[in-house]
């Protein structure tokens, strides 16, 4: 999964037919709404609400294929936007997104016969470009990987991912100006199949997050072409996910440390991994007993280092000082968050080696 | 069904053009040339191509894993080096690298025509000898075909870590030398390190032992399964195959019979060969006569000053022979099973096995006996002697 926020996803599929996207129904662009909002169940109810009177209908296929992979069934996103590319062999988009999904699967080898579909399709299709020079990268990585028997889980992995995050940013494969040109005037080019987004957002540094995140210097360098190149990835609300974990955090440590016990429970996700596979309410009753014992706590949350996995997923290290009426300790932690329906929870916690 | 027939078209075939797996290993090696020569050309997808038909068979062969991996980054940005990982460990890309021009290297090569050397007379029942070049990273397996060595097949190797000539215990050195198949042990004894089995060999020989090296365990053995293998040093000193040239190479083995012959620096024999093993000949048929014709003063002046059986030296052994032979109303000595390995890195020594066959008015053996001569101010002297 770590993959999917280093890919682009195309989320807007444009002008696929004038036709459909004139009498672009309203119970799409409410799903799309809804979906942007995060409200993906209600979301995925409109649009098969639209698809069964227009099953065939190109726009509302994609969506739906966005928002079942947002619920975590890339599965099903995948057959949606296979069938797509059987349906629309002309457009780019559902190969690069099929080839993104692959990819957050580790096939590698369908991701690149996909994207080279998009290619062949639109040979200026930029983001699919982007995307195969990304895929080569992790192609070569994992040929390095059984090269050199390089450790999965040691430190070079994480500083690669970064430097193909660094080297995506330095070379922008954005000098495609014809594509550029078509999103630049979306209405003109309505009728004729390019990459343009209806939908598209006016500014992509307050809302597209995967560009932000994973590309910060093309952003800052290339605002516009990135934003109009690159359709943001996902509609979620927030622009940060950093910023967004750890504000999370100093919220749990907050909530301790002021011993409400009932809003420190509420950071912990359902499926959170109890120590020593305690169960949930025995667990529950002993964190409120140990928070609500001491007369005072103090806890502080300090060199926090936050590694983002994906969209949805993070962790944080930081070195935790506890000081309560009769204990004073510091110890290193780590702390998995997963953001659920829009909110940050906990998954695991445990002491850092 | 003909069997016999059939078995001897299939016999006849065999002998004259390599095996399967052999040609396997040869294609293999082919496919990475080209994907190598087809980037010093500028043909990344032809490079490509090849190099993926090779992992295709050979899914383990990090070296084309590493090509590999070149390749696609290079699509994804320009690469300044061979193995261009981010943070690639520097030490196994440089033994990549290593790997890649010892296999190029011997692409190259021909298929020798010469025989080596070091196969002056082989047994009728050594049916093959191997003799390692650890320069070129290559074993070449020879048939005795009447007397005459035929080269058979060649294949990649590893030596150890540190090189070659091996003097010590875990100096991670592979041993040159004249050595023989010790044993075989086979892989349901082993870890998977080793692969299919392992041949051990003889090393330290008496030679060895008299220079006072000393270590053990240098094995002929295969690679782990997730390997196909490993870079040209990379050992503790054993010779390492990949696993289909093990197997191979293994029914061409016998235990305790078939010689190893491992040198940093492979010579051919010439004219002068045949010349300086005429002459050899006739020291062993002289010394052998002299013993038998009881004139033990003769029969020790074959043996040089600083000869040593093992533990005795030249003194006692002479008073021994002195003594016994004085005693003896005849003597009759018989050799077969005649063979003679020169020694590479050491002018002008030789390994000579015989199968001897002593009897006398009191006493009579039948004994395999090894033998060092060396050729000392034009003459061959024994330097050692002990049963084999």
């Amino acid at each position: 999964m770590a993959m999917l926020n280093k890919f682009t996803l195309t989320t807007a599929l444009c002008a696929l037919l004038s036709v459909s996207s004139l009498s672009f129904a309203d119970d799409v662009q409410d799903a799309n709404k809804l979906f942007k909002q995060g409200q993906n169940a209600q979301a995925l109810e409109k649009v098969n609400a639209f698809l069964a009177s227009k099953p065939k209908d190109a726009q509302a296929r994609f969506l739906k294929g966005l928002i079942v992979n947002e619920q975590g069934n890339a599965t099903e996103a995948i057959s949606i936007f296979t069938a797509l590319t059987d349906d629309y062999p002309e457009l780019p988009e559902p190969y690069n997104n099929l080839a993104v999904l692959y990819a957050g699967q580790g096939q590698y080898e369908k991701a690149k016969i996909a994207l080279e579909m998009a290619i062949r399709t639109h040979p200026s299709y930029a983001t699919a470009h982007e995307n195969l020079g990304d895929i080569y990268a992790k192609m070569a990585s994992q040929a390095y990987d059984r090269a050199l028997q390089l450790d999965k889980s040691n430190t070079s992995t994480q500083t690669k991912l970064a430097l193909i995050r660094e080297l995506f940013s330095k070379t922008p494969r954005v000098s495609k100006p014809t594509a550029i040109a078509a999103v630049a005037t979306p209405v003109e080019t309505v009728s004729t199949v390019a990459v343009v987004s209806p939908t598209l957002p006016t500014s992509a540094v307050t809302t597209a997050p995967a560009v932000v995140i994973s590309k910060p210097i093309a952003v800052a360098a290339t605002p516009t072409a990135v934003a109009t190149v690159k359709a943001p990835a996902k509609a979620e609300p927030a622009v940060n996910i950093s910023a967004e974990v750890l504000k999370a955090t100093r919220e749990w440590a907050a909530a301790w440390s002021a011993q409400k016990t009932d809003k420190y429970l509420s950071f912990y996700a359902k499926d959170f991994i109890t120590p020593e596979g305690m169960g949930r309410s025995a667990w529950e009753a002993l964190r409120k007993e140990r928070i609500t014992k001491p007369k005072s706590i103090k806890i502080e949350v300090h060199d926090a280092k936050i590694k983002e996995q994906d969209s949805k997923h993070a962790s944080v290290i930081f070195k935790q000082s506890y000081r309560a009426s009769h204990l004073k300790t510091s110890s290193s932690k780590v702390l998995l968050w997963v953001k659920n329906e829009g909110r940050w929870q906990i998954t695991e916690e445990r002491s850092a080696k | 069904m003909k069997l016999r027939t059939l078995s001897a078209l299939f016999l006849s075939i065999w002998l004259t053009a390599p095996a399967a797996a052999e040609q396997a290993s040869r294609d293999m090696e082919q496919a990475l040339a080209k994907s190598l020569q087809a980037v010093g050309n500028n043909r990344l997808d032809i490079a490509l191509n090849e190099v993926d038909s090779v992992l295709k068979a050979y899914p383990n062969f990090k070296l084309a894993q590493l090509v590999r991996g070149d390749l696609l980054m290079a699509r994804s940005k320009p690469i300044s080096d061979f193995g261009d990982a981010p943070n690639a460990p520097r030490d196994r890309v440089q033994d990549l690298r290593e790997e890649a021009n010892a296999r190029l290297h011997r692409v190259q090569q021909q298929q020798p025509i010469a025989v080596p050397k070091y196969l002056w007379q082989l047994d009728a029942q050594q049916h093959f000898a191997v003799v390692v070049d650890t320069s070129k990273s290559t074993l070449y397996l020879y048939q005795n075909v009447n007397g005459e060595p035929r080269y058979v097949a060649d294949y990649y190797i590893s030596v150890g870590k540190k090189g070659t000539a091996k003097v010590s215990e875990g100096d991670q050195k592979t041993p040159l030398g004249v050595y023989f198949v010790d044993d075989h042990i086979p892989s349901a004894k082993l870890t998977d390190f080793y692969g299919p089995g392992a041949y051990p060999i003889s090393y330290p020989n008496e030679w060895d032992k008299r220079q006072g090296r000393d270590g053990h365990g240098i094995w002929l053995h295969g690679t782990p399964s997730d390997t196909y293998s490993r870079p040209p040093r990379a050992s503790n000193g054993c010779v390492v195959l990949s696993n289909n040239d093990f197997t191979h190479l293994g029914k061409n083995l016998q235990v305790g019979i078939t010689p190893v012959i491992i040198t940093n620096h492979m010579e051919w024999s010439d004219e002068n060969d045949a010349n300086e093993r005429a002459d050899l000949m006739n020291a062993i048929e002289k010394w052998r006569n002299d013993w038998e014709s009881r004139k033990t003063e003769d029969y020790l002046t074959h043996y040089a000053r600083d000869f040593s059986a093992g533990s005795t030296a030249l003194k006692d052994f002479a008073e021994q022979k002195r003594k016994v032979n004085s005693g003896k109303m005849w003597i009759k000595v018989k050799l077969s099973k005649l063979s003679i390995f020169p020694y590479p890195s050491q002018q002008g020594l030789v390994v000579v096995n015989f199968e001897q066959d002593y009897s006398s008015n009191n006493l009579s053996n039948r004994m395999l006996k090894r033998q060092y001569w060396m050729k000392r101010d034009g003459r061959w002297q024994i330097i050692y002697e002990g049963a084999a």
